[in-house]
């Protein structure tokens, strides 16, 4: 049984007043991709980032791959590899140059072509990056964390910012990467990516998981298989607890003019609904129904959205 | 993972090592950086061209007369007994445009032959040019009239190489040279990276900040020594400023003092986060040695009580080493207290920037 990828225990930062991280919880196994979902600001990137050793904390423990940062730091940053939030690689350095460079510090490291292939960068090899799109420069910042062979790795935020066919490349590089055995640490505030990639999610607001789970588990602890959002022309606003009273509803919110209902079973929840609308003489300007995702989850659990800021 | 570590990987040569790396993107940021190049190499040359040009020593053996005689004076032809002589340059006007000449300088001196053939000189007494002038052309016409020389005499010119401004300029501009280079060199570089988040990166791998210090150094080690011979190269083969010195004393000193100057760089480099806060540190340090170093003028005009921190100044004592050096020859031993004073620079700045060292 090989060690755990990542033990956090305990974990807490705080910048002056501010508490960033607040008493975090993960344990991400060995071969597994996880997870950090959460809005921007919910300490995703401090705890990653004290994960990666640049950030010290205020208190926890912090254990990967069998060891700690104050046990062996250097054998630590032989074995992870890391793609950081904003980094500019140097513009004037060819993709080449930059992947070389990052290379000599490692003592296995993979060639340099070998993972250009990876990150389908070859073409690219010997321009400068200042030339490169922001897709490009992207997977180069994940090549770099690649080319030491790592055994974890971090990627914060990969996709953001990226246009959905670049963020398609990104997510194919994942899996390969996760294919061959290794561990993987995300953090995202895209649900469709956290579904889409991740074993495992852990759903961090405020400096703490607030819910853990795979995709399936986290979306069914809602007892609500799908979503019916609805608008009316009617003046006064329905009371909430009626609508939750209606067959096959399990849960109601109202949030900018939009209802928005938990069903269980939306052959019963429909009907009851379209009833309840022509008792109240309330004619339906707008009605959509779609499966549960993480982020109904995250609304449900916050009462606020993902990509609210 | 264990199958992916023992797969067959192309055998590491001297390239792949990571000081060989660190150090060839130093090279390949600075030479792909039009403007450094320029300000390392181009300026100081172009500086030194001017500078050398404008304070150049000129002869003052020449001069330059305007001749207005009466109508129908008397004997002696002035304007044909000076225009024998190969010291003056003769012009002949009229009263009105010789006077307008001599206040626009185009002459240093009027000389005016009346009807009964006397002269009488022209000229302010203030102006160097026109006592010379005075002299040289007073001299040429009694000769040239027959006056016989009662002790005969030569002139037998030397041209002191050494003692000119030019020579006291290119020794000063090495060092301005040697200190912009190192500040920026290193306090640019090191903020860039920090700006850019790409000193977070670097340490998140297992790099050796060891190394990554020395990559710094050794591309400024090259650098250095081609801007030695780019700035000393010139002044010696354009204005033939004096080599007394060994070259390998010269080197060393340069490299010494360059060695300061980048621990003033890495200094700058700990802490600041942007450009502008960089650029604001690295005049505030530079700005003050231009003007006391003595890299223009000699630094001994600055008052008694001022000498001892002008003498303490990392420039300063650069300045003074390259000068002993170049113009009077001295050894590495006669510029001991100079080189004590760069030691001193070197040992405080990488104690207290490796201290105060920020990388994340």
């Amino acid at each position: 049984m090989p060690p755990a990828a990542l033990t956090v225990r305990a974990l807490r930062k705080s910048y002056g007043d501010v508490i960033a991280v607040d008493g975090l919880d993960l344990d991400v196994g060995a071969q597994e991709c996880f997870g950090l979902l959460g809005p921007n600001g919910a300490g995703k990137t401090t705890t990653i980032e004290i994960c990666e050793g640049l950030v010290d904390r205020d208190s926890g423990d912090v254990e990967m791959l069998g060891r700690t940062w104050e046990s062996d730091a250097k054998g630590l940053r032989q074995r992870i590899g890391i793609s950081l939030q904003e980094t500019q690689l140097s513009d004037k350095l060819t993709v080449r140059e930059t992947l070389a460079l990052f290379r000599s510090f490692y003592e296995h490291p993979h060639d340099v072509n070998e993972v250009l292939a990876q990150v389908q960068l070859e073409e690219k090899a010997d321009a400068r990056i200042v030339t490169l799109s922001g897709g490009q420069k992207q997977r180069l910042a994940v090549a770099c964390a690649l080319i030491g062979d790592p055994e974890l790795l971090f990627l914060d935020e990969p996709t953001t910012g990226l246009d959905p066919q670049s963020r398609r490349q990104m997510w194919d590089l994942i899996d390969k990467f996760r294919a061959a055995g290794h561990s993987i640490v995300l953090t995202t505030h895209y649900m469709d990516e956290a579904e889409r990639l991740c074993d495992r999610i852990a759903i961090v607001d405020h400096g703490k998981v607030i819910a853990r789970g795979t995709p399936a588990e986290l979306i069914a602890s809602l007892g609500a298989e799908q979503m019916i959002e609805f608008a009316s022309a009617g003046t006064a606003p329905f009371d909430l607890n009626e609508l939750r009273k209606l067959d096959g509803i399990i849960d109601a919110r109202l949030d900018a003019g939009t209802y928005s209902l938990q069903a269980s079973k939306l052959h019963l929840a429909v009907p009851a609904l379209l009833a309840f609308l022509t008792a109240h003489g309330a004619p339906l300007t707008e009605l959509k129904t779609h499966s549960a995702t993480l982020e109904d989850v995250f609304v449900s659990l916050t009462g606020r959205h993902l990509r609210d800021e | 993972m264990s199958d992916l570590r023992e797969k067959p990987r192309t055998p590491r040569t001297w390239r792949d090592a990571q000081i060989v790396q660190l150090t060839l993107v130093r090279f390949r940021e600075f030479l792909r950086e039009p403007e450094a190049l320029f300000w390392v190499f181009i300026f100081p040359v172009l500086l030194t061209a001017g500078l050398g040009l404008a304070f150049r020593s000129k002869p003052e053996d020449t001069a330059i007369v305007a001749v207005v005689t009466a109508a129908g004076h008397a004997p002696p032809d002035i304007e044909a007994l000076l225009s024998k002589s190969k010291n003056v340059v003769v012009h002949a006007m009229t009263a009105d445009s010789a006077m307008e000449a001599l206040r626009n300088s185009k002459v240093a001196l009027v000389a005016v032959q009346d009807a009964s053939g006397s002269v009488s000189y022209k000229y302010d007494p203030a102006r160097d040019e026109s006592r010379t002038a005075r002299l040289i052309v007073d001299n040429a016409l009694q000769h040239a009239a027959g006056r016989v020389e009662p002790v005969a005499t030569t002139d037998d010119y030397v041209t002191a190489l050494g003692s000119r401004y030019v020579d006291f300029l290119v020794p000063g501009l090495l060092g301005m040279n040697l200190l912009g280079s190192g500040v920026w060199g290193l306090g640019f570089a090191l903020v860039d990276l920090r700006r850019k988040r790409l000193l977070k990166r670097l340490i998140a791998t297992p790099m050796s900040r060891a190394q990554f210090f020395t990559s710094f150094l050794i591309s400024r080690l090259a650098v250095l020594t081609l801007e030695v011979i780019a700035l000393v190269g010139f002044g010696v083969l354009v204005f033939h400023v004096p080599l007394r010195g060994s070259i390998g004393s010269l080197m060393f000193i340069a490299v010494f003092g360059a060695l300061s100057f980048s621990g003033l760089g890495l200094l700058v480099g700990t802490r600041a986060k942007t450009v502008e806060a960089v650029s604001g540190l690295a005049n505030a340090i530079m700005l003050p040695m231009w003007v006391l170093s003595g890299t223009f003028f000699s630094a001994s005009h600055f008052p008694d009580v001022m000498q001892p921190f002008v003498r303490a100044l990392p420039l300063t004592a650069v300045n003074d080493a390259l000068r002993a050096n170049m113009l009077q020859g001295a050894s590495l031993t006669a510029v001991m207290p100079q080189l004590g004073v760069i030691a001193f620079w070197v040992v405080v700045c990488y104690a207290v920037a490796l201290k105060l060292f920020r990388w994340k």
